[in-house]
């Protein structure tokens, strides 16, 4: 049984220099910034120091209710699910129609110039914390004792990463046969989107707990 | 004994020191110079003098310098410190002339140390014009602004420009704050140090007995605001704010606390029209403190029911972070980097207002609940995001990134 090597990563966000005053600039600015600005602004807000309410998870949400005081844009562009997309373009396609759509029955406001939105991006640096885990068993307690940056590595970044595109957690947990399919689904099944990293650490564990105790 | 690292392990958690080992452990060695202006007073140094031996701590070889000026030249770095920040300045010919002089002078002095230097943060426009002085430098230049550049007197900005482009990458403290630069400009919010005089935890009589010595009664509800005395903080319209909230809560008290008046012109006009707006008002102090008298604030921010940063416009404003450590709901101006510490209605309530103000003392003196549940936040708030491991955690990644010419991402073996 081969183990999973556990890593954890480090994020740090750098401006784009790219500014948006009003919905239209908001649009222009997703339809021209990188993948990585667009990836940063759905998921990187989970490890980076968190600052706006959350009750939104993207920042375009939060921003269309914080600074251009529009709740129904708002709702529209947080019910957009990152997880749903595997494919980044698809994503910034989505976005892009679902302001596009707006702008036909709202006429656009200029915020103040410190409300702007300030597209950025982020720089990740991996590493290896030299901890392997060796048996499913043990699953629960060493969930429970990762670091943020670890969750964040093995849950949202391995989302991202080909060929196998789903976290590694549920992959590793697949990959031991049969007897541990009901693990996987269990650990698959868990939205990251709409927990911060320190609530899914917890909702990983528990539902690996639950296995094992449903399991004897 | 337990080393630094320990001790902020045992605040911010193992796993977050962990952490910073490992992202360390691949510069090991590396040979890092911070520079600035000054060893005491002032944000920049009290954040390198914990910084600088936590990074030796974690194996790099860590120095921190600072640069040596005449009258001549601290009073023109003076000027591109306000200039920066919006102000409108004149930058006389002569006193430019000085700031160049000067830097050679420095580069000379300290030429073998960052010439060698594999990572050198050069902190804020005073030592700025070193990376131009010394072209045989073989490491990554930073050049760290911690002031808000957002909006820069555009004099001032022409003549740092060309100083700063040059760099490697630089670091601001909010989007907001950052100017279009050339290189990488990382985003990377300042923090506060829990171990400092101004956070540690006090014991009750140490708080009473600050109290009594300024003739606070700790039987009746306070409020405090800690600042020095400036316009932009508005001590004058937190003053109107206590006066309306306090027909509503009974024995309510008010103290200012600020200091350097002494040695600014405009600080002792400020601090004389708070003295004439709190003329005869038995419940209001108003406290000018010294420089160092971090543990006299400590006292009274712990002593407060609700702490106020009432300002109308601010720079990061981290004694908003300091309050929320203590566990205090903090009512702030709706402006810069307070925005980021007081999540609305989460961690205090962001206002706009005396009136607002007033509004938002009344309700939290009489939801204790509130209160209560906002401050725990506010310290968890801080917790996650604000202290200093989390700055250097991001001041590695950053290292990182340079001396392995990363771009988005960096996989270390």
């Amino acid at each position: 049984m081969a183990g999973l090597a556990i890593k954890d990563c480090a994020l740090v966000s750098i401006a784009t220099g790219r500014r948006a005053s009003s919905l239209p600039e908001l649009r222009d600015g997703i339809r021209a910034v990188p993948q990585e600005s667009l990836y940063f602004h759905f998921w990187g807000r989970l490890l980076r120091p968190r600052f706006d309410d959350p009750e939104y998870h993207s920042d375009f949400a939060s921003w269309a209710q914080h600074c251009l005081h529009d709740e129904l844009l708002a709702e529209r562009l947080a019910v957009i699910d990152p997880a749903d997309f595997t494919d980044l373009e698809r994503l910034r396609e989505e976005v892009v129609d679902v302001i596009d759509n707006h702008l036909q029955e709202a006429v656009p406001v200029y915020t103040r110039p410190d409300r702007q939105f300030h597209f950025r991006r982020c720089q990740t640096v991996v590493f290896d914390t030299g901890q392997v885990i060796t048996r499913p068993e043990v699953l629960p307690q060493a969930i429970s004792a990762l670091s943020l940056g670890s969750i964040y590595y093995h849950v949202i970044d391995a989302r991202r990463r080909e060929p196998v595109r789903k976290d590694d957690f549920r992959a590793w947990a697949e990959g031991l046969g049969a007897r541990y399919q009901g693990l996987a689904d269990r650990l698959g099944g868990i939205d990251p989107y709409f927990s911060n990293l320190a609530e899914l650490r917890e909702q990983l564990s528990v539902a690996a707990a639950r296995f094992f105790a449903e399991e004897g | 004994m337990a080393t630094t690292l320990e001790q902020y392990g045992n605040i911010a958690g193992s796993d977050v020191v962990r952490q910073l080992e490992l992202l360390a452990r691949p510069m090991r060695g590396l040979r890092v110079v911070h520079v600035n202006s000054t060893r005491q007073g002032g944000g920049v140094a009290e954040i390198l003098a914990t910084l600088v031996p936590l990074m030796e701590e974690l194996g790099l070889r860590t120095s921190w310098e600072v640069v040596e000026g005449s009258p001549g030249f601290f009073q023109v770095t003076k000027l591109f410190h306000n200039g920066i920040q919006g102000q409108q300045v004149v930058l006389p010919e002569a006193l430019l002339a000085e700031y160049r002089r000067v830097t050679l002078e420095n580069a000379e002095r300290l030429r073998s140390t960052l010439e060698e230097a594999d990572i050198v943060f050069i902190h804020d426009p005073q030592p700025a014009g070193l990376l131009a002085a010394l072209p045989a430098r073989r490491g990554k230049w930073i050049w760290r602004c911690h002031i808000d550049a957002g909006h820069p007197h555009r004099p001032v900005w022409r003549f740092l420009r060309p100083l700063v482009q040059g760099y490697d990458a630089c670091i601001f403290s909010l989007p907001d704050f950052a100017q279009e630069l050339p290189q990488p400009c990382y985003l990377i919010p300042p923090s506060i140090d829990p171990l400092a005089v101004k956070n540690v935890d006090l014991g009750e009589d140490e708080i009473d007995a600050v109290c009594a010595e300024h003739r606070l009664d700790r039987g009746r509800p306070l409020l405090v605001q800690v600042s020095r005395f400036d316009r932009f903080k508005d001590p004058v319209g937190l003053i109107a704010a206590f006066r309306l909230a306090r027909p509503f809560i009974p024995g309510l008290q008010l103290v200012l606390a600020g200091g350097g008046a002494a040695d600014d012109p405009e600080g002792a006009a400020v601090q004389e029209e708070v003295m004439a707006a709190a003329a005869g008002d038995p419940d209001i102090r108003v406290l000018s403190l010294p420089p160092d008298a971090h543990r006299v604030i400590n006292a009274l921010q712990r002593a407060a029911d609700v702490v106020l940063q009432k300002s109308t416009r601010e720079g990061f404003g981290l004694t908003v972070a300091e309050a929320l450590w203590k566990s205090k709901a903090v009512i702030g101006g709706n402006t810069g980097g307070i925005r980021l510490q007081v999540v609305n209605h989460q961690t205090g309530f962001l206002v706009n207002s005396p009136e607002g103000a007033a509004l938002r003392i009344r309700y939290l003196l009489r939801h204790r609940d509130r209160l209560q549940a906002m401050g725990q936040r506010g310290r968890e708030h801080v917790h996650q995001n604000f202290l200093i491991t989390r700055q250097l955690r991001e001041y590695l990644t950053v290292m990182l990134g340079l001396v392995r010419a990363a771009t988005d991402r960096l996989e270390l073996d």
